[in-house]
């Protein structure tokens, strides 16, 4: 379906302003607000609620919505209807997540706007189909072969997975990079009151359409119109006559297979076209950090019970307190490093065996202790448990 | 006298002339293919600007890489779900796909039975060279029995796949299977085939001397192509001969491979039935139907 965003019409679609929703519905709210007109998915627990979801809406805003054979048709899909200029996404969970990964790599190297949910459970393998983990954390960010950027957000409440979602759309646009909502089973099954953002707040941002003449264009190289190393988007069918491969390419798109230059020119601006951007794509939550001398670095589900065990702690007038990565990658490097040279101890509550309390390391550089705080089998941490960490502080 | 259709006097209109060479050895049959292809848009007038080529990997699924057009040359055996997300998002264009037997029957296999099943509106052209050509000659899905691979070095023992068989059972709109070694017919189908709404699939047999023929006993690229105008038969002339023929006449054409069209029907594709749901919902909404 050829598609234009309208407003009205999703509004009318989505309902009352405020409702008491699925976390895994909010991610359908969201992608629907962002513009999102094709959805390819493929039933997975806990994540088969965005795709249902999508089937009953994307239809009734004029999207397509296609449920493919596996997760890796879906992404596939996902990726050509991005070409042919759609905003798309799909979602799914662990196994599926692990299927889609040769094709994350795909669009990572051809440069495509495209977003995909994980609805985190329980692994490895088939693991605990409905029961919520973190454990695909490091996957996001290192699972397909070869160099690359990851860009990850990570909701801790259902508002957020609506939200996050419209971020995720928005910056795969901006960045022309695929950009993973991590979810988890926790948030994708909890129901919780959202507030249906207005228009008039919503920030929606579009890829650059290739617009120069089609003799000078330039596929895969810095922007032409713009001071940018995110190349304008010749849409399929608007006569650019671009040619798109994922093998190594030169900046005219075509192979350059045993050209040691142009592998390391090419990948170097895939990444430093997000890393560059660090310092405005970073979105962290701050509380009480002007004096806590432990802190939570926390992101998704466990950034609940932390935040209680913090609150248990500040009632007994201990300095604790919490940085919430709303965005996991790329990492907020800075932020860890300010965060080092000020306190004492940095705990990292995960439901895995201890994933972002590596990077957390990394640029600690032994300036404070750093404590993992992992609990997985698919139950949250409660806060007592996580208190248990602060006790003697 | 027929016009003689070579490739050279299509060649500024259509090919990407920067990509010249081709990646293609001596006596490869992947070039033939694209002539085809060429022939067809010229004759079908076909808009460039909006039409898109998509491949999976492998020698054949370069050919995308040779036109003058937007391609995306995509991971091996998932060109038909890309092309699908296309498609989705831009009815208008035509999409056409280059796939080989691996690419497309072997880890591509899932996506091509369920495009075709849901009749999806794109042309696949399958490059059938019965091996893994781009690899250096391992087992194909296609491989006839008892032949050599580096992957089957005593003989393949596994069946082979009838790929025109497979689509027919899917209910593909069109099907078809040509050789390389005929000149005019194949360009008719491919029209047919673009033309054709819905799911159409034109398999083509065709000679990899280097990872097929030279490992096969199959003799020089001369000897080689000569096999095909052996072991093939026009459907038509193979049915007349069972019918009518002398036992030693059958006996004779019994195991040689059918070409022609196999299949042409009419079902409606998948993004014609898509269109009409969205229409039916926004009528409901309009008749003030209840979310
Ligand atoms: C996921 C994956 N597995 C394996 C390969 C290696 N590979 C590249 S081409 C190819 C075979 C292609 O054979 P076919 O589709 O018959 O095309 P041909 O080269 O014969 O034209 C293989 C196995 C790959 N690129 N990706």
């Amino acid at each position: 379906m050829k598609y234009k965003r309208d407003p009205e019409l999703i509004r009318d679609v989505l309902g009352k302003k405020i409702q008491f929703i699925l976390g895994d519905m909010a991610c359908v709210y969201g992608g629907l607000l962002a513009g999102c007109s094709f959805f390819g998915g493929y039933p997975i627990t806990p994540a088969s609620e965005v795709t249902e979801g999508m089937a009953r809406m994307l239809p009734r805003v004029k999207g397509t919505y296609m449920q493919m054979e596996d997760e890796i048709g879906s992404i596939a899909s996902v990726i050509g209807a991005s070409w042919g200029g759609a905003k798309s996404m799909t979602a799914t969970s662990g196994p599926g997540f692990s299927l889609m990964m040769e094709n994350y790599g795909f669009a990572v190297m051809t440069e495509t706007p495209c977003v995909i949910v994980n609805v985190q459970r329980t692994g490895p393998s088939t693991g605990q189909p409905t029961l919520g983990a973190q454990g695909d954390m490091m996957q996001a960010k290192w699972g397909t072969h070869g160099d690359f950027e990851a860009i990850a957000l990570a909701p801790s409440n259902v508002q957020e997975c609506m939200d996050f979602t419209i971020d995720a759309f928005n910056l795969a646009e901006k960045y022309r990079n695929p950009v993973c909502v991590m979810a988890d089973g926790e948030i994708g099954h909890l129901r919780e009151r959202v507030v249906v953002p207005d228009e008039k707040d919503i920030k929606i941002v579009d890829r650059v359409p290739a617009t120069i003449d089609k003799k000078k264009f330039i596929p895969f190289t810095n922007s032409q119109t713009r001071n940018s190393k995110v190349p304008d988007f010749p849409t399929f069918g608007t006569g650019y006559h671009t040619y798109v491969t994922g093998l190594t390419h030169n900046e005219r798109g075509f192979p350059a297979t045993d050209k040691q230059p142009d592998h390391e020119k090419l990948v170097k601006r895939i990444t430093s076209k997000i890393t560059d951007d660090i310092d405005k794509i970073t979105n962290v939550e701050k509380l009480y950090l002007d004096d806590a001398k432990t802190v939570f670095v926390t992101y998704g589900a466990s950034a609940r019970p932390a935040e209680s065990a913090m609150e248990m702690a500040r009632a007994k007038g201990k300095k604790v307190g919490m940085l919430r990565l709303k965005l996991v990658w790329p990492f907020p490097y800075k932020e860890i490093q300010k965060l080092a040279s000020n306190v004492d101890e940095i705990i990292v509550p995960e439901m895995n065996l201890g994933q972002i309390v590596h990077p957390v390391r990394e640029y600690v550089e032994g300036q404070c202790k750093v404590v993992s705080a992992p609990k997985i089998g698919g139950e949250m941490h409660l806060p007592h448990e996580l208190y248990k960490y602060l006790e003697g502080k | 006298m027929p016009e003689v259709r070579t490739a050279d006097k299509l060649k500024k209109k259509y090919l990407r002339e920067e990509m010249w060479p081709t990646i293609f050895c001596n006596g490869c049959g992947n070039g033939v293919v694209l002539d085809y292809a060429f022939w067809a848009i010229e004759e079908l007038d076909l808009d460039m600007d909006k039409t898109v080529f998509v491949s999976g990997i492998g020698c054949s699924s370069r050919l995308p890489g040779y036109i003058n057009a937007d391609g995306l040359h995509t991971t091996h055996g998932r060109s038909i779900a890309f092309a699908t997300g296309i498609k989705a998002a831009n009815p208008d264009l035509n999409i056409i796909i280059f796939t080989g037997d691996g690419d497309c029957t072997g880890i591509g296999g899932n996506h091509f039975i369920h495009a075709a099943r849901r009749n999806i509106d794109v042309t696949v052209i399958l490059i059938n060279n019965f091996t893994y050509g781009m690899t250096g000659g391992q087992l194909a899905p296609t491989a006839p029995l008892g032949s050599i691979a580096t992957t089957a070095p005593y003989g393949n023992i596994e069946h082979p796949f009838d790929i025109c068989e497979l689509a027919k059972a899917l209910g593909a709109n069109y099907v078809a299977r040509w050789s390389v070694t005929y000149p005019y017919q194949p360009i008719k189908s491919v029209k047919e085939a673009i033309q054709k709404k819905g799911f159409s699939m034109i398999e083509f047999l065709s000679p990899c001397p280097t990872a097929y023929g030279r490992r096969n006993k199959l003799g020089d690229i001369k000897k080689h192509w000569k096999w095909y105008d052996d072991n093939t038969i026009l459907i038509e002339e193979y049915n007349k001969i069972m019918e009518y023929g002398t036992d030693e006449e059958k006996e004779k054409i019994k195991n040689k491979i059918q070409l022609g069209v196999f299949q042409d029907i009419e079902k409606p594709g998948f993004f014609e039935q898509y269109e009409k749901l969205v229409e039916r919902l926004q009528t409901k909404k309009d008749k003030g139907m209840k979310k």
